[in-house]
């Protein structure tokens, strides 16, 4: 991959000039879902493009000092991190990528909730404050689970490199790997029986308390675009391989869309548990699950 | 206006996200706030989203009398919500204070404390009033935003099933050089 080809999948294809309206799509389906679930219309399709240009033409209280200066860094690292993790992905068929691009796919998939946890912290609030808190309790609880379900799905077709892993034909491993990872994608979105971080009406807005106008846009706007990031890691995953370019496009949208369109019904049907609810049962259940497929994953290396 | 503009009040017109905050209220125009959320009346479908944090919210909707403890605290919540901004007064106690009045707990109406821009009435109000009068802030705040307004109120609009003709009414307050644009539909008050 070189600069030119770089580029152009971060600022075109599928980064951020793609990847910005489908976050808006999902955005407003998870919305739109939830809605239906409760016997509600719901927003119209263009509400999250509202919010988005309401939020950049609103003020921000002054902010000085580092502090300040840090509180308006944060988001823009979370959402240029989210844009350069959808640009990683692998959704044209041959489209190049690296030895190791899973690894600082991985990365830049846990850049957004790190600036959430500091941003919580920089802004002082006490509701930020336990914001963020949980959201670093969440985030050791489920990237536990997470990374090892990565890790058994790579160490068993023996490449780190996205685009080999998303041509190999799908494995038994391969289907355990894609639900172990969609079991932590609630969490990771901060999607509600997991919606801790945020628990809007318990600690006000979390680590988001403090912000305002076109900070909060780029919040909403890194949240879209993890959406696109975490459910097209399922997508590339469990997608056939084909080599028809369009098709590729579709398919791949029409798989997140799918996991979106779960993710969001989940969501709509649970109540919020408690942190150390959450925590157990990433520790108990899924961790139990995680170390299964590494162990098979390592065993099919050895026999194989 | 420039087509920036132009936008940028069609957006704030189509997402008001609200705080709530109880001024001693006796908490029966908050569950009909709460009401208007729910799924018989669902506001959402004007983008009305019920925010956490004063720092998120465009419109701050006030319910009760205004007691003495709590006039500090909605001075302090009204200067956390960020420009430009709207208050609605939610039932007939942040108007007049209601049954209350002349009593040494309270410190009403609302308007003495702060610049308020539509006023519910009822006691409670109906949530498909609530809705209106939501609707009526956000055109109120766009369009005082776009032509770049003082926060003063132009005048009170009075909305809600007492007030029979209440688009007219909120239409009249609005600034005379503001072409009156549709605000997306709203239930009609019932009788």
């Amino acid at each position: 991959m070189n600069l030119t080809t770089a580029l152009a999948r971060f600022l075109i294809f599928p980064g951020l000039l793609f990847a910005v309206p489908v976050a808006w799509f999902f955005l407003w389906v998870e919305r739109k879902a939830v809605a239906l679930m409760q016997g509600r219309i719901g927003p119209p399709f263009m509400q999250p493009v509202y919010d988005f240009v309401k939020l950049l033409g609103k003020d921000t209280p002054p902010r000085s000092g580092v502090a300040g200066l840090l509180m308006r860094m944060w988001p823009l690292i979370a959402v240029s991190a989210a844009a350069g993790a959808v640009g990683l992905l692998p959704v044209l068929p041959s489209s190049g990528g690296f030895e190791g691009d899973l690894i600082l796919l991985l990365a830049l998939l846990e850049l957004p909730s790190m600036c959430i946890i500091a941003a919580g912290f920089s802004s002082r609030s006490i509701f930020g404050e336990i914001g963020s808190a949980r959201e670093a309790v969440l985030s050791v609880a489920y990237n536990v689970v997470f990374l090892l379900a990565i890790v058994s799905i790579a160490a068993s077709q023996h490449t780190f490199r996205l685009e080999a892993l998303a041509q190999l034909p799908a494995s038994p491993l391969r289907w355990l790997g894609v639900l172990a990872i969609l079991v932590c994608l609630p969490a990771k979105l901060h999607l509600n029986p997991f919606s801790l971080p945020n628990a809007e009406q318990e600690i006000y807005s979390g680590p988001m308390t403090e912000y305002a106008g076109p900070e909060l846009a780029m919040w909403e706007l890194s949240h879209g675009l993890e959406w696109v990031a975490a459910t097209g890691l399922v997508a590339t995953l469990a997608a056939p391989h084909v080599t028809f370019v369009w098709l590729a496009i579709l398919l791949f949208v029409a798989l997140s869309f799918a996991v979106v369109l779960l993710l969001s019904v989940v969501a709509a049907a649970t109540a919020r548990l408690a942190i150390d609810t959450t925590v157990r049962f990433y520790w108990q259940c899924s961790l139990i699950f995680a170390v299964l497929a590494v162990s098979s994953a390592l065993f099919m290396r050895l026999l194989s | 206006m420039n087509l920036w503009n132009r936008l940028m009040c069609y957006c704030r017109r189509r997402s008001p996200w609200l705080f709530h905050m109880n001024a001693g209220s006796c908490n029966g125009c908050d569950i009909e706030l709460i009401a208007s959320l729910t799924p018989r009346y669902d506001a959402e479908q004007l983008g009305v989203r019920l925010e956490g944090s004063p720092r998120h919210a465009d419109i701050l909707c006030i319910t009760g009398p205004v007691t003495h403890n709590s006039v500090q605290a909605i001075k302090t919540v009204y200067g956390q919500v960020c420009g430009p901004k709207a208050v609605v007064a939610i039932g007939s106690c942040p108007a007049t204070t209601n049954v209350f009045i002349d009593s040494r707990t309270v410190d009403g109406p609302l308007n003495k404390h702060i610049p308020v821009d539509v006023f519910v009435p009822g006691c409670p109000p109906r949530p498909d009033a609530i809705i209106l009068g939501v609707a009526k802030a956000a055109e109120i705040l766009a369009n005082r935003a776009a032509l770049k307004l003082p926060v003063e109120p132009v005048a009170m609009p009075l909305v809600g099933p007492g007030c029979g003709d209440a688009c007219a009414c909120a239409a009249a307050t609005a600034p005379a050089t503001v072409a009156s644009a549709p605000v997306p539909a709203a239930r009609e008050a019932q009788p």
